[in-house]
């Protein structure tokens, strides 16, 4: 049964928390800007806390269940990370204050960026940006600053494979640079003979993510890197499939100049129903004076008796910054906490295991799914949602059934370059049990695509809401609601 | 699939009903099908203006993708289809019909021979279904 | 190791499974020659002593429960309702993704509807997306959104001075790759009618703030139908809370609102992550970047919400998409959406008045100390701008030692505004937390 909407749990009257009254002179109110009248809710606290608790009911997450989104990482979020990110100490600071009053903070984040530059075997990190797409954005932009800088403005391509994810592209567009698409070969890594063609000196980079959207390690990832470079590109690397790398190669030292993490994918700050996230950047030393800032450095390395002064700095040719203050420091301080836990050992471990659950479940499933570029894949893998024999059964509709298993769907439909894809990471944290009981759900369904389609077309049946209307969504756009008795007003 | 014999195609699947000096341009029916349930449909040149072939005179939307409408010849708009935007599903109902987009009086008559008939079209349609 | 479940049996049987001896094998596509580095980074401790690492860093900074905070700028001290972190402590709305699924994702949607509603509710505006990273990226986007609106052909951004400064540096690093020009903002003692004078044919769009980085209240109405008659776009940054009192944007017939949410339950976390507010008028709805979350049915009768108008999206249109934006902050929309219910009507409104008339209070007693100035020619909200005897930074120094973070030296924005300082006051600064201040400004003058 669908909650009410808030505005439905409003009554002229209500409060809900208390205020203390004015302890000051009153003074006057600016004359002819104030407003005539506020149209919130007004309901009691007992009935919000209610609202959103039953929302949240209403939700699938990786605390109810087995979450395998492709190349998004469901992976266990720690509550340390959330206790961590809540103490005073931290979540009362104010971005302005001068640095010598936080310097736990600037050490915090300092220790970030040298863990990430030697995870990611970087020159230098900025933890500025807000999201993956956002470290994608400044990573373009600095490809661009280096070459305009070196007097190579010409350079204005960048390179893209087909099955790289849309923020990609986009990306590139918003940087005001130009978008070449690269065909991926039969065994779904970059075609080489196409990417030699498209080398040029008007190339600014390749953008490239790896493992890739297929799960799989780009083979021949040292060539596509030396002939990026060869004709004077730079290698950008998409940082979100880390998960598979973490201990186990650094994409520096396979010749990535640029790369932007996912704090939210690899190092476990959650997801929180479409972000916060984090985008940190890394670079190679060619490009470390580009950073968007101010960064983190040791301003005075200090000695025995005195610890080291942390400040902020504006990178010498910085591409400015990206955002307002310094970056998401409170998922700073949920991946800071995550790599304690985890230590060098740990986040190999994290690895190994990410890509033993996703060949497990890819070794289970190839019998009854088709598998197209079916190799030793990383942490996550592509089956196709479909088989000749069940003519009309689509990967929509075994997500949706997946549904009435108790599971939440892989990601559906991409890359783009499956017909029907199912995008399955199950990561590190899951158990084999839970991947069994998945794999027998998943076979269940593909019998039943054969026997009763019928089913699945008309899946989840067990969910608290069916499949939703998105033609009449899009066609009868509603994207906010007025309480009527505001309509009745004439101005707000 | 339909693809009427009067009718000129281009391979983004425009089609142009040509009338004197005149065409007449909506998106075909193998485009509709593609795009499945439309949404949104709005003409981006304004009557009086004037486009070259290939350039973009419309957007489409379907709740799964979105696409751009280009001139199959340039010219200048003489007419929308205002009641289009207030039904786009026409798009899938009557694509050459009801669902016309926008007409334009033609420059250059000559660039009509670089496009598709109808059985060319056909073809293009089935080798890419294989 | 934390978290991981396996056993040696578990590994066993999967990699039998998989068919490989072991789990280096699973690496062969990994160059040799990299594989396997050996990372310089500290070794697990557990979680008791994670916990207490993190609490001594904790403890090494100042706070502002310990010291009276009268620093703003863009990022504020209020009072955050324990019910809001209440609710987003709960695993089912901070451990979802993003409700691509929305048959079990109907939690998060309908709280983002409601956010969506909210502020447009408090905005007067028609359309709401789902979340920007912050107000200086939401103020980016609305160029973008300025410039697509006239398809590329108009090449100027008017940006008023007493915009934030860091949502203006933000918007010139976003810009730089396009052919734009962005001015305005040279000098911060231009007022609204000179940005006027500067808007012709080529202005895609003029930006201000409401309050202004300054604390004060300008009537944009005049130059609002400035920027229309050009057939420009007026963009207008607000601060959600003082539109508790204050009169909305909307009644500048603003075309773009953006903002940060910071204020509406939001911790200040060093400065992130915090909350961009993105709101426009209906007619500019499908050149919107961000998710949007609209009203339909399901196929049993109810009403449900979904993503929608997704095909605008990087995931469909790819480098002709709106944005390239992808995660944003809904868990931060929550957060002011569940402050915003619980704060509700007559709460947002006491919470503005206690903000205003603290801060007029304030500025009154201020203003009286000899060598101290009010700066603000018009209304202000809840901060102004006093020009100080003594440079800032001295007298911040001596105020901290009396456990009082001072204001913003504004000498860091421009050279005119050095010796200049732009106070903060909110409801919680206490009447005695104001008196000491201004007893510590007297005192520093004379230290």
């Amino acid at each position: 049964m669908p909650e009410p909407l808030i505005y439905d749990l409003s009554s002229p009257g209500r409060r809900g928390v208390t205020l203390p009254e004015v302890d000051v002179p009153l003074a006057d109110l600016p004359g002819g800007l104030t407003r005539d009248d506020l149209p919130l809710p007004e309901v009691s606290e007992i009935d919000v806390v209610r609202h959103f608790v039953r929302l949240s009911q209403l939700n699938h997450a990786i605390d109810t269940g087995f979450y395998p989104l492709g190349s998004c990482t469901m992976k266990y979020n720690p509550k340390i990370n959330e206790d961590m990110a809540r103490l005073g100490g931290f979540a009362y600071t104010h971005p302005l204050q001068d640095p010598a009053t936080v310097q736990g903070n600037l050490a915090l984040m300092y220790s970030l960026q040298e863990w990430l530059k030697e995870i990611g075997g970087f020159a230098a990190v900025s933890l500025q940006p807000a999201a993956g797409a956002h470290g994608e954005l400044t990573g373009i932009l600095i490809l661009r600053a280096y070459h305009r800088w070196r007097g190579e403005a010409r350079r204005t391509k960048i390179l893209i494979p087909d099955s790289a994810h849309g923020t990609n592209p986009a990306s590139t567009a918003m940087a005001g640079m130009q978008v070449v698409e690269l065909p991926s070969d039969a065994r779904g890594n970059v075609d080489l003979a196409a990417l030699k063609a498209a080398c040029d000196d008007t190339v600014a980079g390749l953008m490239l993510t790896n493992p890739n959207t297929l799960g799989l390690f780009e083979e021949h990832v040292l060539e596509v890197a030396a002939q990026v470079h060869e004709c004077g590109g730079l290698l950008y690397g998409d940082g979100a499939n880390m998960n598979a790398l973490l201990g186990v190669v650094r994409p520096g030292d396979l010749g990535f100049d640029v790369l932007h993490f996912n704090l939210h994918k690899t190092f476990s700050t959650p997801h929180g129903g479409g972000g916060p996230g984090s985008g940190p950047v890394g670079v190679a030393p060619a490009l470390v004076d580009f950073l968007p800032g101010p960064v983190v450095e040791i301003v005075d390395p200090g000695d025995d008796d005195q610890a080291p002064l942390y400040g902020l700095v504006m990178p010498k040719r910085s591409i400015g910054r990206v955002k307002a203050f310094h970056g998401h420091f409170g998922m700073h301080v949920r991946a800071f906490t995550y790599m304690r836990m985890h230590g060098k050992r740990g986040l190999r471990a994290v690895a190994d295991h990410a890509v033993l659950n996703a060949n497990y479940l890819r070794a289970r499933l190839r019998g009854t799914y088709h598998v197209p570029f079916d190799r030793i894949c990383m942490h996550e893998f592509v089956a196709e949602g479909r088989w000749e024999d069940a003519p009309g059964v689509r990967a929509l509709d075994v997500s949706k059934r997946l549904m009435d298993f108790g599971f939440h769907p892989p990601t559906n439909y991409f890359p783009l370059i499956v017909h029907e894809a199912l995008m399955i990471e199950p990561t590190e944290t899951e158990s084999r049990e839970t991947l069994d009981r998945f794999v027998e759900a998943m076979e269940a369904i593909a019998a039943e695509a054969r026997r009763d389609p019928e089913v699945l077309h008309t899946a989840p049946h067990k969910t608290p809401f069916g499949r939703l209307d998105e033609v009449k969504a899009a066609k009868d756009l509603v994207l906010c609601c007025r309480p009527a008795w505001l309509e009745e007003k004439s101005t707000a | 699939m339909n693809v009427p014999q009067d009718l000129k195609y281009t391979k983004n699947d425009e089609w142009i009903r040509v009338e004197g000096d005149l065409g007449t341009i909506g998106i075909t029916d193998y485009a509709q099908e593609q795009l499945s349930d439309i949404v949104f449909v709005e003409a981006t040149l304004a009557v009086g203006e004037s486009g070259a072939k290939g350039g973009t005179c419309a957007t489409v939307e379907s709740v799964k993708a979105a696409a751009e409408v280009y001139l199959p010849v340039g010219g200048t708009v003489t007419k929308i289809n205002e009641e289009l935007p207030k039904s786009p599903e026409k798009i899938n109902q009557d694509p050459y019909g009801a669902a016309w987009i926008l007409q334009i009086r033609i420059a250059d008559p000559s660039e009509l021979g670089g496009l598709l008939d109808a059985a060319a079209y056909e073809a293009y349609c089935r080798e890419r279904a294989s | 190791m934390a978290y991981l479940p396996h056993t040696d049996e578990d590994r066993r049987l999967m990699l039998q499974a998989i068919g490989v001896a072991r789990l280096d094998d699973l690496y062969e596509a990994v160059p040799a020659v990299h594989r396997f580095p050996e990372l310089d980074l500290p070794d697990a401790i557990s979680e008791l002593e994670v916990a207490a690492e993190l609490q001594a860093l904790a403890e090494a900074n100042l706070d502002v429960r310990h010291n009276a905070c009268f620093l703003g700028a863009g990022a504020y001290h209020h009072f955050i309702p324990s019910v809001v972190d209440a609710i987003l402590r709960r695993g089912e709305f901070y451990t979802a993704y993003t409700p691509y699924q929305p048959e079990v994702s109907q939690g998060t949607l309908q709280a983002t509807f409601e956010y969506q509603s909210l502020i447009c509710n408090l905005t007067g505006m028609d359309v709401s997306n789902a979340s920007h990273y912050d107000g200086a990226t939401a103020l980016a986007e609305a160029v973008i959104l300025a410039l697509n609106h006239h398809r590329g052909k108009r090449h100027k951004v008017i940006l008023s001075p007493a915009v934030h400064p860091h949502y203006r540096e933000t918007v010139r690093t976003y810009m730089q790759g396009l052919d734009l020009q962005i001015v305005g903002d040279e000098d911060p003692r231009r007022d609204a009618a000179e940005l006027a004078r500067r808007i012709d044919g080529d202005t895609a769009m003029v930006a201000v703030q409401y309050p202004d980085f300054f604390g004060t209240i300008v009537d944009f109405t005049a130059l609002g139908q400035a920027a229309h008659t050009a057939g420009a776009l007026l963009c207008v940054v607000v601060n959600p809370l003082a539109l508790g009192l204050l009169k909305p944007p909307s009644a500048f017939d603003a075309d773009v609102v953006v903002g940060d949410g910071q204020p509406l339950g939001i911790p200040l976390s060093y400065g992130g992550p915090h909350l961009g507010l993105f709101t426009t008028k209906q007619e500019y709805v499908r050149k919107m970047a961000g998710r949007l979350v609209g009203e339909t049915v399901d196929s049993r009768g109810q009403r449900g919400y979904v993503l929608t108008l997704t095909p605008r999206e990087q995931h469909i249109r790819r480098e002709k998409a709106t944005s390239n934006i992808c995660t944003n902050v809904a868990l931060m929309a929550l957060a002011s959406a569940v402050y915003l219910s619980v704060t509700g009507r007559q709460g947002l409104r006491r919470v503005a008045e206690l903000c205003y008339h603290k801060a007029h209070y304030a500025a009154a007693e201020i203003a009286r100390l000899p060598g101290f100035r009010l700066w603000n020619q018009g209304a202000f909200f809840h901060e102004f701008v006093v020009a100080c005897p003594r440079p800032v930074p001295e007298i911040n120094e001596h105020l901290l030692e009396h456990e009082i973070l001072g204001g913003y030296d504004l000498g860091q924005v421009h050279p005119s505004l050095a010796g200049h300082m732009l106070l903060a006051v909110t409801e919680m600064n206490t009447k005695d937390e104001i008196d000491d201040l201004v007893a510590g400004l007297e005192e520093a003058t004379h230290a």
